[in-house]
């Protein structure tokens, strides 16, 4: 077995989840994005590079901007951890990123 | 994909995927410059196009969703001139002034007051939603059925609006573009070019350098507008904190201030220190809370037990409306989320929104209620849940993807379910309980606060020709409704300045020097990277001008960043234009660092409004002190002055705010 010598980031390195099934490879997330974090993926067509993973701040505007559905933001473990719901009647506890995840509670936002 | 992946399935490390040509010079002349792309930005190029002026938008990230109002808002201050609202943009100004213990901005709190309503309209107009058009809400105690707006912190007086915000960036955004602005996305501005390259004398241009090209911009102006962010990453680089920051991406370096201060305007309040540190690791607004935008949520103890409402005098409230009323029938709620600070914090003020039970901390202590404390919407009416849930959170900056969506997906429902507030001393619990899990920092960070370009009437800075807008470049604060009247103000402003003023010439002399600075690290070949020098600068800042100052510290300070200038700058190294984007905002911070603690060196007392502690000087707020200190270069040397807090209703103003603002404004 190989592998490669890579460095290891400090910080979350796996930000963003594209769905290959769904990506085009437009790019408009590359070019929507603030803070820069991404760059086209050398083969047309495929979903893009994120280079700066330390640099995202989680603002979803490349989740937005993609008009196919495509992409997921995946947040740091440290901040997955904290964020705790308590089901009111049964006690049960539950939070993002668990291992056996709720099943979906889609609510639409005022205005949409 | 990330990185790793890519780099594992191909074997390859991928090509930087632009043209690099370190140096290229690119001259682009305009009427009106506008540095920062933000909404303060954007509305300032819009305004000044809409008064005829070309216009030129620098921005650091890419105007369609940057800056801190760039993923969207959920409630609009300010809109004091709204057909319901019983609040005048004077009792407003003052009102603000009052809390802020005259450490704001009055004349700008004016302009907000009689422009706000308006400039939330142009939104309207341009596509996003301000009413509850769709009737969703008919029945809430927080609506008004004729005009069908929604209010926010206070049901009586009406002056702030629950909005829709979430889209409100790529609305303005797009309006800019139909309008025919040239956005220029990706461009680091680094220094101001004044006439002659003379401190102090009037803007003609900015420098900049391209994050994917790495080439260099010279614009050139008759008149600019500076609309950037703050400076939080002085005070740290933690790409976790960074992203659980609600307001505060890596762009915020202050880099405006800062071109400010090396090109001779006076800035005021550098001294003031802010409350938090840029996010602390949680996802911004997910902890359970019931400030800002949760404002009236119930909280509940770990058993379930109801924590009571109070007024700021401490009186427990049984009536849910009374939440968002007044605790004093004389007053208005002032709101938060506005940049104000409240003067006295934790103690009472007419002006504050209700609060949790004040004795909560005992209670705690005593075993009545146990930790951790949890929101529980289930108890609320469905119209009052959604005002909040679906409402606020969901269009709030920063929520819609990764709190509201990410929620839904992970099967929040609060209709059923609590939501867990940060686990803190029980005394923090009282007041803002979950502000704490928004944008908590450590006790030992330095953090900037409200200081900024002194502004007149006009919100022109001291350097002629450079008007100032946005909630954090101009002095004494504001957020997202501010920034966005301010920018539409000072567009107006700029163009008209472009109008009477033909372009000045600059100092080429000054752009090679500036020039081959930034560029140092691209023919460096040093050890140390743009994140390696963040830290370092940071470490300075929090040793020498954190909790603890004294004049030997800071002098101290000031040594290390002139130390480290000339040896850890001269040792950079960068990989491609972005981390030379990234350096050059380092290089940066040595200047805003001066600033900063030059700012703290002239103040020689504490004070409580300014969160500002001088070991050598413990008396807080002697009335001597009570005052604003502007701060600039002139000829390299360092200049502090001394202005009355409420200048702006003092000669040669007038008295009278309207008479001032009529005079001032440059009305159609």
């Amino acid at each position: 077995m190989s592998g490669f010598s890579m460095p290891s980031f400090s910080g979350p390195c796996r930000v963003l989840k594209f769905d290959a099934d769904k990506c085009v490879g437009c790019n408009l997330c590359v070019d929507a994005c603030p803070l820069d974090v991404m760059i086209p993926n050398p083969e047309p067509g495929l979903e893009p590079i994120v280079v700066f993973a330390e640099e995202c701040w989680f603002c979803g505007g490349c989740v937005q901007e993609c008009p196919h559905g495509a992409i997921t933001l995946i947040f740091p473990a440290k901040q997955r951890i904290s964020t705790i719901f308590k089901r009111k009647d049964t006690g049960e506890e539950f939070r993002i990123g668990q291992k056996k995840p709720m099943p979906p509670n889609i609510v639409p936002p005022s205005g949409e | 994909m990330n990185w790793h992946e890519y780099v594992n399935a191909t074997g390859k490390v991928p090509a930087w995927p632009y043209e690099i040509n370190y140096g290229r010079e690119h001259v682009i002349k305009t009427d009106v410059l506008i540095i920062g792309g933000g909404v303060a930005g954007i509305r300032a190029a819009i305004s000044a196009k809409q008064h005829g002026a070309t216009v030129a938008v620098a921005d650091r990230g890419a105007a369609k969703y940057s800056g801190a109002g760039g993923a969207g808002v959920d409630h609009w201050h300010g809109a004091v001139l709204n057909p319901c609202s019983k609040i005048t943009p004077r009792q407003y100004s003052d009102v603000a002034m009052y809390c802020d213990d005259g450490y704001c901005n009055g004349s700008m709190r004016y302009i907000v007051g009689k422009e706000g309503w308006d400039t939330l309209l142009e939104l309207e107009k341009w596509g996003m939603q301000i009413r509850d058009v769709k009737d969703e809400f008919v029945g809430s105690i927080f609506r008004d059925d004729e005009t069908k707006l929604m209010f926010a912190y206070d049901v009586d007086n009406k002056h702030c609006l629950r909005v829709w915000g979430n889209n409100i960036k790529r609305v303005a955004f797009a309006e800019a573009k139909r309008l025919g602005v040239d956005i220029y996305d990706r461009i680091c501005i680094f220094s101001l070019l004044t006439e002659g390259g003379v401190q102090g004398a009037r803007v003609c241009g900015a420098l900049g350098v391209h994050d994917r090209t790495g080439e260099f911009y010279i614009f050139r102006c008759k008149a600019a507008v500076v609309a950037t962010g703050g400076g939080s990453r002085i005070g740290g680089l933690a790409p976790e904190l960074n992203a659980a920051s609600a307001m505060g991406d890596l762009n915020l370096t202050g880099i405006g201030h800062t071109i400010g201060w090396k090109a001779g305007a006076q800035l005021v309040m550098m001294e003031q220190a802010g409350t938090y540190g840029g996010g602390f690791g949680y996802t911004p607004y997910s902890m359970g809370n019931s400030d800002n935008t949760y404002q009236g949520a119930p909280t509940v103890d770990y058993n379930g037990k109801p924590i009571a409402f109070a007024t700021r005098y401490g009186k427990l409230l049984d009536d849910y409306r009374d939440v968002f009323r007044t605790s004093n029938p004389d007053t208005f709620v002032l709101g938060h989320g506005i940049g104000v600070s409240f003067l006295k914090p934790g103690s009472a003020n007419d002006y504050e929104a209700t609060h949790l039970d004040p004795k909560i901390g005992e209670k705690v202590r005593s075993g009545e209620f146990k930790m951790p404390l949890y929101n529980d919407f289930t108890d609320l009416s469905d119209l009052d849940r959604r005002a909040i849930y679906n409402l606020m959170l969901a269009h709030e900056g920063k929520c819609r993807v990764p709190i509201f969506e990410t929620w839904n997906e992970a099967g929040f429902d609060p209709a059923r379910d609590l939501l867990q507030c940060v686990i803190t001393t029980p005394d923090t619990l009282y007041a803002r309980p979950g502000w704490v899990g928004i944008n908590a920092g450590p006790n030992n960070w330095f953090s900037p606060g409200s200081g900024g370009y002194l502004t007149d009437w006009r919100l022109q800075s001291t350097i002629p020709g450079l008007f100032v807008a946005g909630g954090r470049p101009i002095f004494g604060g504001g957020c997202h409704g501010e920034s966005h009247t301010t920018g539409r103000y000072s567009g107006r402003q700029a163009a008209a300045f472009a109008r009477a003023n033909d372009f000045a010439e600059a100092n080429p002399e000054q752009i090679k020097k500036e020039k081959d600075a930034a560029y140092t690290p691209v023919n460096n070949k040093g050890d140390i990277g743009w994140k390696e020098l963040n830290y370092a600068i940071a470490r300075v800042m929090a040793d020498y001008c954190g909790h603890v100052k004294t004049e030997e510290v800071l002098n101290l300070g000031l040594k290390r960043l002139a130390d480290m200038r000339e040896s850890e700058g001269e040792r950079t190294f960068v990989n491609n234009p972005h981390e030379l984007a990234r350096m050059v905002e380092d290089y940066s911070f040595f200047d805003l660092g001066q600033c900063y603690i030059e700012a703290a060196k002239a103040r020689k007392a504490s004070s409580n409004i300014l969160r500002f502690t001088r070991i050598d000087y413990p008396e807080v707020d002697p009335e001597e002190w009570h005052k604003l200190i502007p701060l600039s270069l002139k000829d390299g040397e360092v200049v502090a002055g001394s202005l009355d807090c409420w200048f702006y209703k003092k000669g040669p103003y007038s008295e009278d705010l309207e008479s001032n603002y009529v005079k001032y404004a440059e009305l159609d």
